[in-house]
């Protein structure tokens, strides 16, 4: 992966931090002078990720960590992996199907993977059940200005 | 943040900032609270002035409207931003209530500007229906 630029960040997973982490991802990948709407879909995408680790990973104990990745790639990609060891997911299938939710009291919709789906280009889920999980997201933004790379190296 | 506001028919929730996990308990529990006082027929969430959503709104609009299907009242959706409309028909949630856009604005009050230059067109117009009201305006007094 032949890495441009790379922001690395770590946070307890607080759900004040929701917007702390959405709004420095989006920040990163202001330098490829993005279109508002790839911007506002990535905001939506890692909303979505951070928010589920603040919600599940670490329910019933102390909040821990949630460790942000975002690399700029070749061709104006966006790489994020959001990272905690938390619970873990025992079954993934089920968590990433629409409307599902292990927490219907707190009104989760379980459309956080579906929002995460439909906003990025390519969306990876692993998780050890006990350990953690970590979701990688990758979504090529669109140039809001023409061209405006057109001549550079 | 939410304002209400209360009408006999109709409690209007004016959302605003950003609609996430951490902020939607806060609205959840403010709305819930007047719509138990009065039972609305109506319940209207006014998207206008959200500036983000991701699916923990998603989470607000299905709770609301199973809320209003216990007594039977409705809930309505209006002035979603181009974003939390994505969010909202992604989300199939645009099934779960009525959704409006509407044209004047119901906060900032516009101050009535007028051409600087006179409308042409409209000023025999106008002069007309002056005339044509004038008579009776004459019978009344």
């Amino acid at each position: 992966m032949n890495t441009l630029n790379e922001l690395k960040c770590t946070f307890p997973a607080r759900s004040e931090n929701e917007s702390f982490a959405r709004t420095m991802v989006c920040a990163f990948a202001s330098q490829l002078d993005p279109t508002v709407e790839d911007l506002a879909d990535l905001r939506t995408a890692v909303s979505e990720a951070v928010t589920n680790s603040i919600v599940h990973a670490y329910r019933g104990r102390e909040p821990g960590l949630i460790a942000v990745t975002v690399r700029l790639l070749p061709e104006g990609v966006i790489y994020i992996r959001i990272a905690d060891k938390g619970c873990g997911i025992a079954d993934i299938a089920q968590a990433m199907t629409p409307l599902y939710s292990s927490a219907p009291a707190e009104e989760r919709a379980g459309l956080g993977f579906t929002v995460m789906q439909s906003f990025t280009d390519k969306l990876t889920v692993t998780s050890r059940f006990g350990h953690g999980t970590t979701v990688t997201m990758r979504k090529k933004m669109q140039h809001g200005t023409e061209q405006a790379t057109g001549s550079r190296g | 943040m939410v304002e209400l506001k209360q009408e006999p028919q109709k409690l209007t929730a004016f959302l605003s900032g950003e609609l996430d996990h951490h902020h939607a308990k806060e609205i959840r529990e403010t709305i819930d609270f007047a719509v138990r006082e009065q039972y609305p027929p109506v319940v209207v969430l006014d998207f206008r002035q959200v500036s983000f959503m991701d699916s923990s709104g998603i989470g607000l609009i299905m709770g609301r409207s199973r809320l209003m299907e216990e007594y039977g009242g409705t809930l309505e959706i209006h002035n979603p931003p181009p974003h939390i409309r994505k969010v909202l028909r992604i989300s199939g949630a645009d099934r779960l209530a009525v959704i409006r856009n509407s044209v004047k604005k119901e906060r900032p009050k516009p101050a009535p500007k007028k051409p600087e230059i006179p409308l042409l067109d409209d000023t025999p117009e106008t002069e007309q229906t002056e005339k044509g009201t004038e008579p009776e305006h004459e019978y009344a007094q």
